[in-house]
């Protein structure tokens, strides 16, 4: 029970997008379709649980002073690897996310979440917090990606459904700044309710 | 918690967590060497399919480079029971407007445009980026056309070219990667570089 709090936590109460507001680089620059947003959340949540699980066994060894460009060489490891392997196996995705794959280092989410959670708990809970962090992201995103591109080119998920080109502006920066800020409102409108 | 820091327990912790961080970077750099290879020759040989009448040689085996004022391009020639029937050209212009446009570009051996396809672009989507066949028919009126008897630049410029509304820059770019892939194609068959 507990352990399902722990990752519904990161969904919902800790929503890293619509509550902590946190990675907004990502999250505005990559959704301009819900497949982009997807990818982009699964290749932080990939990123987020293995270096959380990493982080939190050796954090007992890590000289205090040194933690935090310990913590740095950690995750740009594992960003490279997600970076190699997309490149070689999903090349298509790979082009449109582009450089925001190297830019999952300096995302604050993961370095925010082994900071404040994976090197003061267990390697399971961590692995868990980041699975939990990881899916409310990728959960956000999608959903930013699917609003986005139903309004600004009239389809889902690459399937088109409504004819004409839709709203240009939804698909550029202004319009990301307005589906998120909407979805904002909602979101913690309706999570208010359920509190 | 966490260890007091001193100076060579430091040292040590990123020494040891860099070398153990390159050797898993460099494990998957090895095991994703080839797949990476792989995909990037099929997007290659995808795009020569594209733009070329078919064809029954490996073009991207027999492929060379040639350059004609500076500018670089790779050409593929292709053939069909041993007869030529054309060459794919791949060009970049760094004319476009939110950064190099990269085209392959099919020509028929007389030099006129077979089809075009877009390899990677960075232009305003909605906008610049109607230059890819699937989002416009903007790339569709070059085809069949020779640069010879059909001016490569837009209308507003005084050439043949629709221009995309709103999206000049984009479509300047367009026709100047044509026209550098064109001019290779042209000075390669000229001094002998073509498989005729």
């Amino acid at each position: 029970m507990n352990k399902i709090k722990l990752i519904l936590k990161g969904i919902i109460k800790e929503n890293p997008t619509f509550v902590l507001v946190l990675g907004m680089c990502p999250t505005l620059g990559t959704t301009t379709s819900a497949m982009n947003g997807m990818g982009m959340g699964l290749a932080t949540t990939f990123v987020l649980m293995l270096s959380n699980m990493v982080i939190s066994s050796m954090a007992r060894m890590i000289p205090e002073k040194v933690r935090i460009p310990a913590y740095v060489v950690v995750i740009a490891v594992f960003v490279t690897v997600v970076q190699l392997v997309m490149q070689a196996y999903v090349p298509a995705l790979y082009e449109t996310l582009g450089l925001f794959i190297p830019l999952i280092v300096v995302n604050c989410i993961v370095l925010g979440r082994a900071e404040a959670y994976a090197s003061k708990n267990s390697v399971f809970d961590s692995f868990l917090d980041g699975l939990g962090i990881g899916l409310g992201f990728t959960l956000s995103l999608t959903v930013l990606g699917a609003v986005r591109e139903l309004l600004g080119s009239g389809s889902f998920f690459g399937h088109k459904i409504i004819a004409g080109d839709g709203m240009l502006i939804f698909i550029l920066a202004p319009g990301a700044f307005i589906a998120l800020g909407y979805l904002m409102v909602l979101f913690n409108k309706f999570k208010s309710k359920k509190a | 918690m966490a260890k007091e820091s001193n100076f060579k327990n430091m040292l040590l912790t990123l020494l040891l967590i860099c070398f153990g961080g390159s050797a898993v970077m460099g494990g998957a750099y090895l095991l994703t060497f080839e797949p990476i290879a792989a995909a990037q020759q099929a997007k290659v040989n995808n795009a020569i399919a594209q733009v070329l009448p078919s064809f029954d040689n490996r073009p991207a085996e027999e492929s060379y480079e040639w350059e004609v004022s500076g500018k670089k391009v790779t050409i593929y020639p292709a053939t069909a029971e041993g007869q030529y029937v054309g060459s794919a050209v791949e060009a970049v212009s760094s004319k476009g407007f939110g950064g190099p446009v990269k085209v392959m570009v099919g020509f028929l051996p007389d030099g006129t445009i077979f089809r075009t396809a877009i390899i990677s672009h960075s232009e305003t989507p909605g906008l610049g980026d109607k230059l890819d066949p699937r989002k416009s028919s903007f790339s569709t009126q070059f085809e069949g056309k020779n640069p010879a008897t059909f001016s490569l630049s837009v209308r507003k410029d005084g050439g043949d070219v629709d221009a995309i509304t709103a999206a000049t820059i984009s479509s300047r770019a367009f026709c100047d990667v044509l026209d550098i892939a064109y001019t290779a194609f042209m000075d390669a068959k000229e001094k002998g570089g073509n498989h005729e």
